[in-house]
């Protein structure tokens, strides 16, 4: 194998990592703020403000900015200890937010407010104890958690893609750099040819983590290949599916291993410019992304000369403007290129003919950041994790009726079970009380994904396991639903979704989906006939077959599913005009239960349709014909003798 | 030799339906699969446009590969390609139930039934019922365009128009705005066509599927004509009629019908059929004449011709600057309308106002010329309608002729006698032909020889012809396709083109390819129309526009000398810079709100803009804010004052100033804002 | 009128030329210089759109195109508060359409009507703004409120009405 040969002096990456290292030695103690969107949300700033006033009212020297004091490093007075206070990205554990580190010990503090900081620094800053009513707690009865290690939501899990996000500062590219980052983009842009970068890629077995899970390293390996000077990598961080934002969290909390990988792939194809398109929806993640660039422009890591070698690698940032088919690979570029967002059809594909006709690589956001690590370690390394058929982890994100809800990271081939019951903490019923019993299905991989049930629990969860199945990985979407949940809704809440989101391009797409959407509607309605299913499954499976790009190829994904799954559930929509669950209002049966009714009349005055006739002192009687399910008799009712609105 | 065993050269092949088919360097599959005879549906594909890939119907499936769109894959050495599988038809059915379920379904009464690809498509298909039912709401018809109706209730999204407008028009005034299941084709803003940049030639309407978009009829305004005793209805014949009219009638494409269609014009009550070539042949005579004038003059560079109203509107619109370069003649539609109206009262004993004239065009664009306010007079158009040959084909049909077995009959002198130069107008190239034969003559005092130049034979988008007569080079440019004319007009800007003339048709192979001919047609029909224009020119006893008598009469007995003061009268006239966007109300940048405040608007539109009227505007804006006048005055940013040509300009009050600058707009506000002060 | 407001339009006009000048006019940055303006401007005047066709020498109709088919844009002029009610599938399941009914109800608006007159509340959905931990989610500007029920959404407009309106209310 030949080297790439350097004239230049190469950037020094340790020189980088140890002036970091050396200015936070003195630092002992570190206080890291979730600064994600969601603890952001949940006011994490303010408590980031009331730390830092109450360190500094403690008499405690706060450093907020690493780069302040290796500037200073040089002066004598420097180096005096303290206490540094940092930002950093999404921990997964939203709900339990805003969430406060504490290093080197690792305690975690949960939802804590501005109020507690000061008990924080005087409890735990000052006197090394631990401020008990903030630690998490598995259930009441069992003993506070300490920290990530003895929480099953991080314990359980196996994160390695995820690693930095949580105690990293992401605008911190220094801190990225000491903790071994760029040295992988390093080594292959000093002592690998493209040819070496893709087979290593090939040899990993790394699997693109956005939808379908084509080999990355085939991908690169064919776009290599094609002629042409001008090559181009893109990121796709336009994550569109709802109920996924793994890729939100890795932008916002570790922004340079994303750029490290999209160097690692604009050397295997020979890209000499990047593009990072990140969804609209996602202001933190596009600031961090954008302050990462100008960071690693500054040093040299990217530019006219990528850390100091010869190779040129120049990076842009484009905010998406809210279109989810611009995930799909020619849509995107079409966006990138100023245009409508609608898919072109393939071939020619974007590794032949892309971005201004150039050939053109595509990766996703946690595809690129899982890059660094295959290269950092190899491919055998990489390959400890996972299944044969797909190596490594995945993130998830966990949402809906359970527990502990959050971004997760496991290796492939870990179960359903494993997730929803070890890592999720179970099932919830709709007011959030634990249901052990609940567990009814989950969805994954969003409006191209499928639906799971109790006999997949024990699935080992991959690429090829889910096909098999009917469902897919898509982007990581994991919704967990209860048995309180209308199956047949969940499929209409995915094609409005995929209806909304249809560019209108293609004949099956534009108006199957419109025609399955008014199916399910006649259903859930209550005025479909029997031939309803008959006529749903094979559009569905028209619009699957014929539709010209992805989105619309896998849109009816979410019927077939719950239909195969969960036929029962819809013949009892359409035969028996009955909902179990009760969330298809139409088929609510209002009813007045005689025993309980004492004839007061209280729900006959707040009817708005006058549907409830009766007289006083006597059982009501309620005209389901007539009601239109507002539900303000049963809230009038002070004795729960109105059921089914 | 019999004994020699040779191998054939391996003709490269791919398996189609189970039998070999040879690969011919085509440029997809579904051209390949066409001509080995098979002829898949589609809506979206055209072979003069780009690959899109929506409609889904020309699908299959490929071994390894599994369904695809045949109008993007290339053909292949080795593929194992189906048309037929049982999952592709349920697919080709579904998509056109798909379609016909959001489709306004009035096929009965809808123009375009009769070439409806989707009514063929679902016929074809055997789709018997609609499983669907889910509709768009209805949206309005959109009748803002003198030329053209657009009905979005009848759209199948497949962008034909669209790629039609963008990629061979070069103009872009129909897209694809909103998405999902409100996709929609419309000008910019949801306008009407008639309010933005459109050129009215048509061509979204001839290689639309369905009856979307439609030529805008006026057939009922003549059968009322017609039918009314009191009136006396002549008419005029495009030369690209008589070519194409056959072909909704039963005959082939090129066949010239002009006997039979003047023996079925007269059965159906029009007085005169008269020839539109014979106009065509005054304008080679004016065009060519102008041409050497300007040339003597000392004008540089090259002129162009202004037959096609598309063109014409498309420069008053986006080439303001070579408006000075457009030849000042009037359509051969337009001369026709200036002297029916000049001559034939007296020749017919008719009274003025009881005259009707009529043309038949294969043009939509030229309904739209003749409503130009340049050619009515006190309140009266020179021409009361305008019908397409498809218009009036229907008209014959409606009639109940029977137009196969018609005996020919003659058209009407003085104005049916025409050369084949003026007949080759049809055809792309055919201007320059005609031209070339005139000049030609003109110029070797008759001695040249009756030459075809050839002027009108290709069929390449561009091309150029060049002739040297006594010395004297000409050399000649033709163009079709505004996208391919703009190009031109890089040249002429940069300096860099050399032609003396340049001919512009807006449609492909020119009038022959029009919007208003019969439906469907592709290049090949255009080509074969243009085929039978060049026989009946050959066959004409008139070789050019010189050698015809009654022009010769004409100019001695009405015009005098060509170019002259009475010829310019009536067969020339002028243009004006146009708005692209109709009246808006322009963006406001300061809000006054004193009673007697002063209104003033800075152009923004394109010419203004290269122009620097943003400078202007912004200029102006400070100026007025630092004077302290900002709230005695309302500034807005316009949207054209159609004086394009003379840019920036600031409208005060009412008033326009040409070549205005921050300064001088502020000059003037402060004179007004003195006025309104001192009053 | 205060001074400010009449020469509102002059600014922004000043702000938008700048914006196409820092895409350097270049068609293909259309979506970039869109969002530019919007911010500007709130939302996508007709006229503004015109004037972006024109300093980029596109067809308008593209422009318009651009413009309608990202969720992102509005064309009509939006409220002072803009309320975006997170409609992704982790809101769906806990119920984010009841907070969605209970939001349009009070301030009388519909799904196609989701400005209120006086301009003060827009009321949208957006299909996921990836906080789905704190299902379900409502943003009010660029405040994102998390497990937020009807009543609790409510609670917040009213706040907002107490504040713009202290005379009415």
């Amino acid at each position: 194998m030949t080297t790439t040969t350097n004239s230049h002096e190469t950037m020094d990456l340790e020189r980088l990592g140890a002036a970091w290292r050396i200015a936070a030695a003195p630092l002992a103690r570190r206080i890291v703020v979730c600064a994600g969107t969601g603890c952001v949300a949940n006011g994490a700033l303010a408590v980031h403000a009331a730390l830092k006033q109450a360190l500094e009212t403690a008499g405690i020297h706060v450093v907020l900015d690493l780069r302040a004091e290796e500037a200073g490093a040089a002066c004598p007075a420097a180096g005096r200890p303290g206490v540094r206070l940092s930002g950093s990205g999404c921990h997964g554990f939203c709900q339990m937010g805003p969430l406060v580190t504490v290093l080197p010990e690792h305690i975690l503090y949960t939802r804590v407010k501005p109020a507690d900081a000061a008990e924080i620094v005087d409890t735990t800053l000052v006197r090394g104890g631990l401020v008990e009513r903030l630690l998490y707690r598995d259930d009441a009865a069992t003993a506070p958690c300490h920290g990530p290690g003895d929480i099953p939501f991080y314990s359980r899990q196996a994160r390695t893609v995820l690693a930095g996000c949580g105690e990293l500062d992401p605008e911190d590219i220094r801190e990225y750099i000491a903790g071994g980052g760029y040295h992988a983009a390093y080594k292959v842009l000093t002592t690998m040819t493209p040819e070496a970068v893709c087979a290593e890629m090939l040899a990993s077995g790394l699997r693109g983590r956005g939808g379908g899970g084509f080999p990355t390293g085939r991908k690169w390996e064919l776009t290599r290949k094609q002629p042409g000077a001008r090559k181009i990598i893109i990121c796709n961080g336009d994550e569109g599916d709802p109920g996924a934002f793994m890729d939100r969290s890795v932008m916002e909390g570790n922004p340079h291993r994303v750029l490290e990988g999209m160097l690692i792939a604009a050397r295997a194809i020979g890209a000499g410019e990047g593009v990072v398109y990140v969804r609209a929806e996602y202001p933190l993640a596009v600031k961090r992304v954008r302050q990462a660039v100008i960071d690693a422009t500054a040093l040299g890591i990217l530019g006219p000369r990528a850390l100091g070698t010869d190779i040129p690698f120049v990076v842009e940032v484009m905010e998406g403007a809210g279109a989810f088919v611009c995930g799909e690979e020619t849509a995107l570029i079409a966006s990138i290129e100023g245009k409508r967002g609608m898919p072109t059809p393939k071939p020619p594909f974007p590794a032949e003919s892309g971005l201004w006709g150039c050939p053109t690589v595509i990766n996703n956001v946690e595809t690129l950041a899982t890059v660094p690590l295959v290269l950092a370690g190899g491919a055998a390394a990489f390959r400890t994790l996972g299944t044969a058929g797909s190596p490594g982890t995945k993130t998830f994100a966990l949402t809906g009726h359970v527990r502990n809800t959050g971004l997760i990271e496991v290796p492939f081939g870990t179960t359903l079970r494993h997730i929803v019951f070890a890592v999720g903490g179970g099932v919830t019923d709709s007011s959030g009380a634990a249901d052990p019993a609940g567990f009814k299905a989950v969805q994954i991989g969003g409006p191209s994904g499928g639906c799971l049930t109790p006999a997949h629990l024990d699935l080992p969860l991959d690429f090829d396991s889910l096909k098999t199945v009917g469902a897919m990985i898509g982007s990581g979407g994991l919704v967990v639903m209860n048995r309180q949940t209308c199956m047949v809704n969940v499929a209409h809440f995915f094609m409005q979704f995929t209806q909304n989101e249809s560019c209108g391009k293609c004949v099956p797409c534009r108006e199957g989906t419109k025609q399955l959407l008014a199916m399910l509607d006649d259903i859930i309605e209550g005025r479909a006939d029997a031939g309803v299913l008959d006529r749903l499954e094979k559009l569905a499976r028209v619009v699957q077959l014929s539709s010209l790009c992805g989105l619309g190829k896998t849109a009816p994904n979410p019927v077939l599913s719950t239909l195969r799954h969960f036929r029962q559930e819809y013949e009892e929509h359409v035969l028996h005009k009955h909902c179990a669950t009760g969330q298809c209002k139409a088929l609510r049966k209002p009813e007045i239960l005689a025993a309980k009714c004492v004839g007061c009349t209280a729900c006959v005055r707040k009817c708005p349709v006058a549907a409830i006739h009766g007289e006083r002192k006597q059982a009501h009687r309620i005209d389901p014909a007539l009601c239109i399910r507002c539900g303000a008799c049963v809230t009038a009712c002070k004795f729960n003798a109105i059921t089914g609105v | 030799m019999q004994n020699t065993v040779t191998s054939k050269p391996a003709v490269p092949v791919l398996t189609l339906n189970g039998r070999s088919v040879e690969l011919g360097g085509e440029r997809n599959l579904l051209e390949l699969i066409r001509k080995a005879g098979i002829d898949l549906p589609t809506f979206c594909y055209h072979s003069e446009l780009s690959v899109y890939g929506a409609c889904r119907l020309c699908l299959v499936e490929i071994e390894g590969r599994g369904i695809q769109a045949s109008c993007a894959v290339t053909p292949e050495a080795g593929l194992k390609v189906r048309t037929d599988t049982a999952d592709l038809r349920e697919i080709r059915r579904t998509n056109i139930e798909l379609l016909l379920a959001s489709h306004h379904q009035g096929c009965t009464t809808c123009g375009k039934s009769a070439a409806c690809r989707l009514l063929e498509l679902a016929r074809r298909l055997g789709v018997d019922t609609v499983r669907f039912t889910a509709r768009r709401p209805p949206a309005p018809l959109d009748l803002t365009s003198p030329a053209l109706v657009r009905d979005p209730n009848k759209c199948v999204l497949c962008g034909d128009c669209v790629r039609f407008c963008h990629e061979i028009q070069g103009i872009g005034a129909i897209d694809f705005a909103h998405r999902g299941s409100a996709a929609a084709v419309v000008p910019a803003f949801n306008r009407g066509l008639g309010e933005v940049e459109c050129v009215h030639c048509g061509q979204c309407a001839r290689v639309c599927p369905t009856g979307a978009i439609m030529p805008r009829s006026e057939e009922e305004p003549v059968w009322k004509a017609l039918q009314d005793p009191g009136k006396t209805v002549v008419a005029q014949i495009a030369p690209a009629v008589r070519v194409a009219l056959g072909e909704t009638l039963g005959l082939a494409p090129g066949e010239d019908t002009t006997g039979r269609l003047s023996a079925a014009m007269r059965r159906l009550g029009f007085a005169k059929v008269y020839d539109t070539a014979f106009t065509a042949d005054l304008t080679v005579i004016e065009e060519a004449e102008e041409y050497l004038r300007r040339r003597a003059a000392g004008f540089a560079g090259p002129m162009f011709t202004s037959c096609c109203p598309a063109w014409v509107r498309y420069s008053e619109l986006a080439a303001s600057d070579l408006l000075p370069r457009l030849s000042s003649c009037r359509s051969p539609q337009q001369m026709f309308g200036a002297l029916a109206r000049d001559l034939l009262p007296k020749q017919l004993g008719v009274a003025p106002e009881n005259l009707v004239v009529v043309s038949i065009m294969p043009c939509t664009a030229k309904k739209y010329e003749a409503g130009r306010a340049e050619f009515a007079h006190n309140g009266r158009r020179d021409l009361d309608a305008v019908l397409t040959t498809q218009e009036l084909a229907h008209m014959i049909q409606g009639a109940g002729v029977r137009f196969s077995e018609l005996v020919p009959e003659p058209l009407d002198m003085p104005f049916a006698c025409t050369s084949g130069a003026g007949l080759l107008f049809g055809a792309s190239g055919g201007v320059s032909e005609a031209v070339l034969r005139y000049a030609a003559a003109k110029l070797s005092g008759g001695a040249a020889p009756a030459a075809n130049y050839g002027a009108a034979d290709g069929t390449a988008a561009r091309r150029e012809v060049t002739v040297t007569v006594n010395e004297i080079r000409l050399r000649l440019g033709m163009v079709y396709g505004l996208r391919e004319a703009q190009e031109i007009l890089k040249e002429v800007r940069a300096g860099t083109c050399e032609y003396d003339l340049i001919e512009v048709m807006a449609c492909p192979g020119g009038c022959v390819g029009g919007a208003g001919q019969p439906v469907p047609a592709g290049p090949e029909t255009t080509a074969r129309r243009a085929c039978g224009l060049r026989h009946a020119a050959a066959a004409a006893p008139l070789h050019g526009a010189q050698d015809n008598p009654f022009i010769t009469k004409l100019y001695q007995e009405h015009l005098g000398e060509p170019g002259g003061p009475r010829a310019h009268k009536l067969l020339h006239t002028k243009y004006q810079t146009r708005r692209r966007l109709g009246k808006s109300d322009g963006l406001p940048l300061i809000h006054g709100q004193d009673v007697g405040r002063v209104k003033v608007s800075v152009c923004l539109g394109t010419s203004c803009h290269l122009r620097g009227s943003q400078k202007v505007l912004r200029g102006l804006a400070k100026a007025l804010e630092e004077r302290g006048l900002a709230e005695r005055v309302e500034l807005t940013g316009a949207f054209c004052h159609e004086r394009c040509d003379r840019g920036p300009a600031v409208t005060v009050n009412g008033q326009v100033f040409d070549h205005c600058t921050a300064e001088l707009a502020l000059a003037q506000v402060e004179a007004a804002l003195a006025v309104a002060t001192g009053a | 009128m205060s001074a400010a407001a009449t020469i509102k339009g002059s600014r922004q006009f000043d702000a938008a030329c700048a914006i196409l000048d820092r895409f350097g006019r270049n068609p293909t940055r259309l979506i970039p210089i869109l969002q530019a303006l919007q911010e500007e401007y709130r939302y996508l005047p007709g006229e503004l759109l015109a004037y972006v066709a024109t300093a980029l020498g596109v067809p308008p109709a593209r422009v318009y195109g651009v413009a309608t088919f990202y969720a992102h844009f509005t064309l009509a002029p939006r409220g002072k508060y803009v309320i975006r009610l997170c409609d992704g599938t982790a809101c769906h399941v806990k119920n984010s359409i009841p907070i969605l009914e209970a939001l349009r109800q009070r301030l009388g608006l519909t799904a196609e009507r989701k400005t209120t007159p006086d301009l003060l509340f827009t009321v949208e959905t957006v299909s996921c703004l990836g906080a789905c931990g704190l299902a379900p989610v409502v943003v009010i500007n660029d405040q994102v409120h998390g497990q937020v029920t009807p009543e609790h959404a409510v609670a917040l407009v009213e706040e907002i009405i107490a504040r713009e309106k202290p005379a009415a209310a």
